[in-house]
């Protein structure tokens, strides 16, 4: 849909002559006002955006916190907490960062749920979702350092348990793992040199999401953006412009958003985190209970759910993995899962899995949990290696609409017939 | 090689000279921002440290930190020592000493993993080898899992009373530094 005729006329002088030079207007115009937007979009298609905005904001409140910490094992717990007593609004800054990095995820969990739902992944957009995933990834090594940076005990030991992950590849080469793990810490163990060098990688981070924000945009804007009914705009009836009417619906949806984010920032900013990280590191005491933040417990309960350190280790990161060949295991010819009626109960056995995994992972490993957390484990890998594949083979698909303006404009059509019936 | 025609090995000869120039040059330029990671001379400088034991009464145990790593050090009760020795070594989860004045086919003998002439003491890296987590065991209240050893709250390993891995996701016993009796009541550590 890139390939829309330009709509652009430069109004000023200056418009025109920076239009023969750097046709930024130009492009601008075509990608964010005129471009044609599927017009049945509902709001979970408003996370993009509101996802944008997030990232934008961690960067400029990142960048303030950075006038205000010490990256040094000393003094770095003492600086957070210098920044939420005493620096000018240093205690709102903190707490826009801090809890706009679960808002952050919140926001990218529903926009990926979006995409399983609708199958946004499925051809022309396998490019487009992958590099989705990529973001993803680079989002949570970003997150996982930027939580070692206040220096308590949390995160002190979640990076400790973390980077130990690697050490498991010894039972493949004796003394890879170490060699890695050794590298990363830059010592024997957990010390201020390898906050210093998290400090920086924090920093460096965010622009290479960035960067890949902007590739992942570009990629959706050649192939068009997916729709609730998993069809393309084929005509210009299928399609309104993006601007007013995606950017309004996207504004809305945003001020909504971010009433939440308000709510835990001027309210609850310490509700998503942990009391323990309010003691400073110190590395002859584990807390008696570690858990990461939120929005990594799944993850952590499959690395818990299985005994082999190894292979505990190699399922949490192809349950991630395994996200990049979602376009190739979803067999099913129709993307949206509206017109899929098995895959639906699938898709929302899925997120009770993903969900009961989260809270699993904030309990003690042992018991019943641990055995939960095995069958849930099994279904997260299940769903993607054997529902996926097998469910397009087996699954009769309803009839889809010709197109997205007949599924709009026909919508009530039934209805309307049925209620004419009855009064006959 | 004497034609008027130009000698297309010659070419290819060159490309991939420059190719391998290239990618020496391009590793030998990498190392350095790879290797200044790695611990430094100053870090790996093997400090060693001199511990006091007298004052530990049987049944008790001390933590010190050496290398930035906390040593269990445990003065067992003869009970302790006694169900140490009841199992045998090969039927472990891990049956090597991991003992590093021994080699690593050293069986997990009790005898392995502590020093003749003072089976009480136990002395060891007090960090879990599942993901590096401190087990509780140390302090008198403290959990000591099934096996009256350690254990690990972070995911469950429990460790006996000699800290070998019974039961949990830990793939070893916990690591025996270099270490010796300089006294009867003084050890050396590193």
């Amino acid at each position: 849909m890139a390939a829309h005729a330009s709509t652009y006329e430069p109004k000023t002088r200056f418009g025109k002559w920076m239009d023969d030079r750097l046709p930024v207007g130009r492009v601008m115009h075509s990608q964010f006002v005129d471009f044609p937007t599927p017009r049945n979009l509902n709001y979970l298609w408003t996370f993009g955006g509101i996802l944008t905005f997030f990232l934008m904001a961690q960067i400029v409140t990142g960048i303030v916190l950075a006038m205000h910490y010490q990256p040094n094992a000393e003094m770095a717990f003492d600086s957070v907490e210098r920044i939420r007593r005493d620096v000018n609004y240093g205690w709102l800054m903190r707490s826009l960062h801090a809890v706009g990095a679960s808002m952050f995820f919140l926001a990218a969990y529903i926009h990926i749920f979006r995409g399983l739902y609708y199958g946004s992944y499925k051809a022309p957009r396998e490019i487009l979702w992958i590099i989705g995933v990529l973001i993803f990834v680079v989002m949570m090594a970003t997150a996982f350092m930027g939580y070692s940076l206040p220096w308590g005990q949390m995160s002190f030991w979640a990076v400790t348990v973390i980077t130990n992950l690697f050490s498991s590849l010894n039972s493949i080469v004796e003394g890879l793992g170490t060699g890695i793990v050794e590298w990363l810490w830059g010592g024997y163990s957990v010390t201020g040199v390898t906050l210093n060098r998290f400090y920086s990688l924090h920093y460096l981070l965010p622009f290479v999401i960035a960067a890949l924000v902007g590739l992942h945009i570009w990629a959706l804007h050649v192939v068009g953006q997916n729709s609730p009914t998993g069809l393309d705009v084929k005509t210009r009836a299928d399609s309104v412009p993006m601007h007013p009417y995606a950017t309004s619906k996207d504004a809305f949806a945003m001020f909504v958003f971010l009433i939440l984010f308000a709510w835990f920032v001027f309210y609850l900013p310490d509700y998503l985190g942990h009391a323990d990280n309010y003691t400073p590191a110190d590395p002859l005491v584990t807390p008696p209970h570690i858990v990461p933040e939120w929005y990594f417990l799944p993850y952590y309960a499959i690395l818990r759910a299985i005994p082999s350190k190894l292979f505990g280790v190699i399922a949490m990161f192809a349950s991630i993995g395994v996200l990049l060949f979602v376009p190739w295991l979803d067999t099913s010819s129709v993307r949206s899962a509206k017109y899929r009626p098995l895959y639906k109960w699938f898709f929302w056995l899925f997120v009770f899995t993903c969900l009961a995994l989260g809270y699993l992972g904030s309990k003690p490993a042992e018991g019943t949990y641990v055995m939960w957390a095995r069958v849930f484990t099994v279904y997260y890998f299940a769903h993607f290696l054997i529902v996926l594949p097998l469910l397009g083979l087996i699954e009769t698909p309803k009839k889809l609409p010709a197109s997205i303006s007949e599924a709009v404009l026909t919508k009530d059509k039934p209805a309307v017939h049925a209620a004419a019936a009855k009064k006959a | 090689m004497a034609s008027h025609v130009e000698d297309p090995d010659r070419r290819d000869f060159l490309t991939l000279a420059a190719g391998a120039f290239v990618a020496v040059g391009g590793a030998a330029t990498l190392w350095p921002f790879i290797d200044q990671m790695n611990p430094d001379s100053g870090a790996q400088a093997l400090a060693s440290i001199e511990v006091d034991i007298a004052p530990v009464k049987e049944g008790q145990a001390i933590t010190v930190l050496w290398r930035g790593k906390p040593v269990f050090i445990r003065h067992r009760t003869a009970q302790e020592v006694e169900s140490a020795n009841a199992v045998d070594p090969a039927k472990l989860p891990d049956d090597s000493a991991r003992n590093e004045a021994l080699p690593n086919t050293a069986p997990a003998s009790d005898a392995n993993r502590t020093k003749e002439g003072h089976e009480k003491w136990i002395v060891m890296v007090g960090i879990c080898t599942h993901l590096g987590c401190i087990p509780k065991g140390q302090g008198l209240g403290d959990k000591r899992g099934d096996f009256g050893g350690w254990f690990c709250p972070c995911h469950g390993s429990h460790y006996d009373t000699a800290g070998r891995i019974r039961k949990g996701p830990a793939p070893r016993n916990l690591e025996v530094p270099v270490y010796e009796f300089v006294s009867d009541t003084k050890i050396k550590i590193g």
